[in-house]
């Protein structure tokens, strides 16, 4: 089985597991402010460390290239708050006219 | 009647972004078949970008998956809210917990009586769903009739699509030095690990940083 597959079935398994076992716990769990602290921190590191390891590496190299333009971009978009489509599609039109240039 | 209609523009304009997980996972060599079950199934944004992103990456699926279902405890959290509003039992159940996301959350804890918390939570739930997953198939057909990925910009959508969603995160001095400290440590491991391992490893800031303050 492919690593595409098995990455498929294993993330929806969890995905829904994890749901379904928040429906079914009491309400005093989400009580402990421990947990609420790792949990708004969790995100955030995962997320950050997702657009360094997509923007700037491939494979276990250090590569920067004519992604960073595309993120650039997305940076100066969200500075002015522009919505989800624009920083996406602004990413992508940044990141091909690098991509034109450097080939 | 309010509550109705902001489900839906809700549901429209976050199921839109369905366009680029559809578009990406299909640019990280995932088939039509396997996008199109990660939004029916995974039904969680940030996770299923996880996957993509962390295979596309080159990590193996033991990475993604750990990933990805880190990414997913907050909708259990989210659940332990709802389900006390919802009190629904059975199949019903199994359904609300597949819907319990950001937005279906979000709506129903900004209503003020239980009766449009819980359509606020259906309509969004439901909503989302729907146009999620149509808009992730649009995106998957469109990228895959283009040919070279990177000729269209399209591997930077990818931390284009992470970043748009960690920026509203980062709201004071301690969450972006958290995140800084996330970019160092996964650039640190990159040369010396496999590829996926730097994204999961930064969790134990977040376990650190949060157990202590």
């Amino acid at each position: 089985m492919s690593t595409q597959w098995i990455a498929v079935i294993g993330t929806c398994a969890f995905a829904f597991i994890l749901k379904f076992v928040g429906h079914s716990l009491p309400e005093k769990w989400l009580a402990h402010p421990r947990i609420g602290r790792i949990n708004a921190l969790i995100p955030i590191v995962l997320l950050t460390a997702l657009v360094t390891i997509n923007s700037v590496t491939v494979k276990t190299k250090i590569v920067i290239d004519h992604r960073m333009a595309g993120l650039g971009v997305a940076i100066i978009a969200l500075y002015f708050k522009l919505p989800f489509p624009v920083i996406v599609l602004g990413a992508a039109v940044g990141s091909a006219i690098a991509y034109h240039f450097s080939h | 009647m309010s509550v109705k209609r902001d489900s839906f523009s809700l549901s429209f304009a976050v199921g839109a972004y369905g366009t680029a997980f559809g578009a990406a996972s299909a640019t990280a060599h995932f088939s039509i078949l396997q996008t199109c079950l990660l939004s029916l199934l995974t039904f969680s944004g940030a996770s299923q970008f996880a996957v993509i992103g962390v295979v596309g990456a080159g990590g193996s699926a033991l990475s993604a998956i750990a990933t990805a279902s880190l990414l997913g405890t907050r909708n259990a959290l989210y659940g332990i809210r709802m389900a006390p509003i919802l009190k629904v039992k059975g199949f019903k159940r199994i359904v609300a917990a597949q819907l319990t996301i950001d937005e279906s959350t979000a709506i129903a804890t900004a209503q003020d009586n239980e009766k449009d918390q819980i359509t606020g939570f259906w309509h969004t739930g439901f909503g989302v769903f729907i146009f999620w997953n149509i808009f992730t198939l649009l995106g998957a057909l469109g990228a895959q009739a283009i040919g070279n990925p990177s000729a269209w910009g399209l591997d930077a959508a990818v931390p284009a699509a992470f970043i748009a969603l960690v920026w509203p995160r980062l709201v004071d001095k301690k969450t972006r030095l958290i995140a800084v400290g996330a970019i160092a440590l996964s650039l640190v491991l990159v040369p010396f690990t496999p590829a996926g391992l730097p994204i999961i490893t930064t969790s134990l800031l977040a376990i650190v940083v949060g157990w202590r303050a």
